[in-house]
């Protein structure tokens, strides 16, 4: 059946409004971060800045180490998200292949797991990692973030896995593929836009998590973009924002190269998580 | 393998611990932000390891907003920062609980008699003083000087300020066609209303004999909410949009000549001389007075030892040398707000009229120590009664006799809780 051209017309205007309101905070810190202050304070503010400056990335590189604290956030990050890769494909596997009780029981857990909020864990969390002498380090972050989005990570690759029909597990063992040599050459090409989209997630958790980062790291050199963000903002939630916005604008930069750059096995993963077979 | 290797390079990016025998280092989390203050505090810090190598301080710069739980997680660990920087009304919990220093024995007789008793008050709990006063702000009136020129009102001083009634009829005076005498800021109503209430008597919270303290909204609590409802609702003289906004919010406002006034803290004066246009010209006023005249309430910014810290006398000497008279002072013009220290108040630097510094400077003597931050289950009241209380009161949506009734019935139901 063909769609009329007024109700395409309005399928686009619609989608046109959406995009416009996701893309908003972005366009609106993209401008802010380019205004000086005089214009900041204006009662009728506008998109394009009257005098575009630099002068907020000079301030915010000036006065914080925001290109350590990247590479601080990014060693996190891409840690977690590999490590939680590591760990929670082979045990999807597992779990959506074989619907024994303890893979019932594990999936409930997962989802219960969710139901922690941070406060509540972060407390034992620092002792723990004191007694494992991982406080004031990235490595203990990483073991956080991991700890932290694996549930979910768990969660997305069990339904990426049971999307792959067992038939051709079975096709393949029929021609006579080992186990090893199915997994490899036939399982793990389905399953890569899930795993990309599982490891963008855990990277983009990791990259944006701010809490942890600030109880668990105590040395200036170890802290994390999130918290070096924050140093921008003063008390009564009064802010440097011209500068503000500009460190923010380039912190959300890594997400949206590693986005661009997986986005076609993202949304082909997304796809086949979502139909089920 | 890709696990361990890259926990392995994880772990060598950071950073080791104390050495042995070594000089004794000192964590300093200092919560100062804005960009002058940050370089002050810094170069002292950068003064004190040149002058001192056998005590090593290292700056670690935190933030106002997550301050409480950082502190909290940090000291539950035994992992908190050395030297600690922080605001009077969130010592109560820390300092009832253990994980303050008490300084009345390490601190020296030098700043202990540089700062005013009044100030002290702030950070004493019970038998113990838990933290140093050492920058404060009133709330001032930041004035459009052409606006109330041109409306011809009397100019208030510190030394003949307005009273909340000349206040009122003042901004009824300046109001019309769609501009305002004065916008009101009021997303934390209840600090605001507290800390200006003083001027007028308000007392609120009474401690009986046996202790235990009740809320009584009386005759001088009424002044400053009355004042700020009668303006929003009767007089049209403040807007009620800007109600639920932050200082910050109001601005824009200011500048383009839509409020004539808007009360804020007084190192707001930093943001309006940045952001105010070309040709904008401002002035700081003092707030209306009342019975007690130009009483106020404050929360001082403190520096506090933690209890864990092994090094308690040498982070005692850290402090001492950071609030010197001369160091106070850079402090304080870094974060624009007041020392609290009687010689460094008396700097001529802060004396001068450019950015309204001596209008701030004449107004130190009346600052008082905010009601209520040693009140047991005071942050409970404040979010569950008084905020939305007030917020309705201000309004225009509720009468002040319901405002009387929730703020007492409702209130000492829940103080009652924590004080049996």
């Amino acid at each position: 059946m063909r769609t009329r051209p007024a109700a395409r017309a309005g399928q686009y205007a619609a989608l046109l409004a959406y995009l416009i309101f996701l893309a908003f905070p972005f366009l609106w810190l993209l401008s802010t971060a380019f205004k000086p202050p005089r214009e900041l304070g204006s009662l009728h503010p506008t998109w394009i800045p009257h005098r575009p400056t630099l002068a907020n990335f000079r301030q915010a590189f000036d006065e914080q180490p925001l290109l350590h604290a990247a590479l601080n956030s990014l060693l996190a990050a891409l840690g977690a998200a590999v490590i939680a890769v590591l760990i929670a494909t082979p045990m999807a596997y597992v779990m959506a292949r074989h619907r024994t009780w303890p893979a019932r029981a594990a999936s409930g857990w997962v989802v219960v797991s969710q139901a922690f909020p941070f406060v509540l864990v972060i407390i034992p969390l620092f002792l723990v990692l004191k007694r494992l002498r991982l406080i004031d380090s990235l490595a203990g972050l990483t073991l956080v973030y991991v700890v932290w989005s694996l549930p979910f990570a768990l969660w997305m690759l069990v339904g990426y896995v049971r999307a792959v029909p067992v038939e051709l597990e079975e096709a393949a063992a029929v021609d006579g593929a080992g186990r090893l040599r199915t997994l490899v050459s036939v399982t793990a090409p389905l399953l890569a836009p899930g795993i990309a989209a599982t490891a963008l997630f855990a990277f983009v958790t990791a990259w944006n998590e701010f809490f942890f980062a600030l109880v668990l790291l105590k040395s200036p050199g170890n802290q994390t973009l999130p918290v070096v963000l924050t140093h921008f903002i003063g008390a009564e939630g009064v802010a440097d924002l011209g500068p503000l916005a500009a460190a923010a604008f380039l912190a959300t930069l890594p997400s949206l190269v590693v986005f661009a750059l997986l986005q076609r096995r993202i949304t082909g993963g997304l796809i086949a998580g979502a139909v089920k077979s | 393998m890709a696990v361990a290797a890259l926990l392995l390079l994880l772990a060598g990016c950071s950073s080791g611990g104390q050495k042995e025998g070594g000089p004794v280092t000192l964590r300093f989390q200092s919560l100062a932000w804005q960009q002058e203050s940050v370089a002050a505090n810094k170069e002292l810090v950068r003064e004190w390891n040149a002058a001192h190598p056998d005590v090593r301080v290292e700056y670690v710069q935190g933030n106002w907003d997550s301050v409480h739980d950082q502190l909290l997680t940090s000291f539950e660990g035994g992992e908190a920062p050395d030297v600690i920087h922080d605001a009077s009304d969130d010592l109560a919990d820390f300092a009832y609980g253990g994980d303050l220093a008490d300084l009345s024995g390490l601190l020296p007789a030098r700043l202990k008699a540089d700062i005013p008793q009044r100030s002290w008050q702030a950070t004493t709990f019970g038998k113990g003083v838990y933290g140093v006063p050492f920058l404060q702000e009133p709330r001032v009136l930041m004035a459009n000087s052409v606006w109330l020129r041109k409306a011809g009102v009397r100019i208030p001083t510190p030394e003949h300020p307005w009273s909340w009634a000349e206040f009122r009829k003042i901004t009824a005076r300046l109001s019309g066609d769609g501009r305002y005498g004065v916008a009101w800021p009021l997303k934390e109503p209840v600090s605001v209303t507290l800390n200006l209430g003083l001027s007028a008597g308000g007392t609120l919270f009474q401690r009986g004999s046996d202790g235990k303290v009740s809320v009584r909204f009386r005759a001088g609590d009424a002044v400053v909410p009355r004042t700020v409802h009668d303006q929003v609702a009767r007089d049209r003289s403040a807007p009620a949009s800007t109600l639920g906004s932050g200082g910050s919010d109001t601005l824009p406002g200011f500048f383009a000549g839509r409020y004539a006034m808007v009360p804020l803290g007084f190192s707001y004066r930093q943001q309006i001389e940045q952001q105010a246009p070309k040709g904008f010209q401002w002035e700081v006023l003092p707030a209306p007075a009342g019975a007690d005249g130009l009483t106020q309430g404050v929360s001082p910014q403190t520096l506090s030892i933690a209890e864990d810290c092994p090094h308690k006398k040498e982070a005692a000497r850290f402090i001492d040398f950071l609030l010197r008279p001369q160091n106070m002072v850079r402090l304080a013009l870094g974060d624009w707000m007041l020392p609290t220290g009687t010689e460094a108040l008396a700097d001529p630097a802060l004396h001068t009229t450019d950015r309204g510094w001596a209008t701030g400077t004449a107004l130190a003597a009346r600052l008082r120590p905010a009601p209520a931050q040693s009140v047991r289950g005071y942050p409970e009241w404040k979010d569950k009664i008084a905020t939305p209380a007030l917020q309705e009161y201000y309004s225009g949506a509720i009468g002040l006799a319901d405002l009387r009734k929730r703020l007492e019935k409702d209130g000492n139901l829940v103080l009652a809780r924590y004080q049996r």
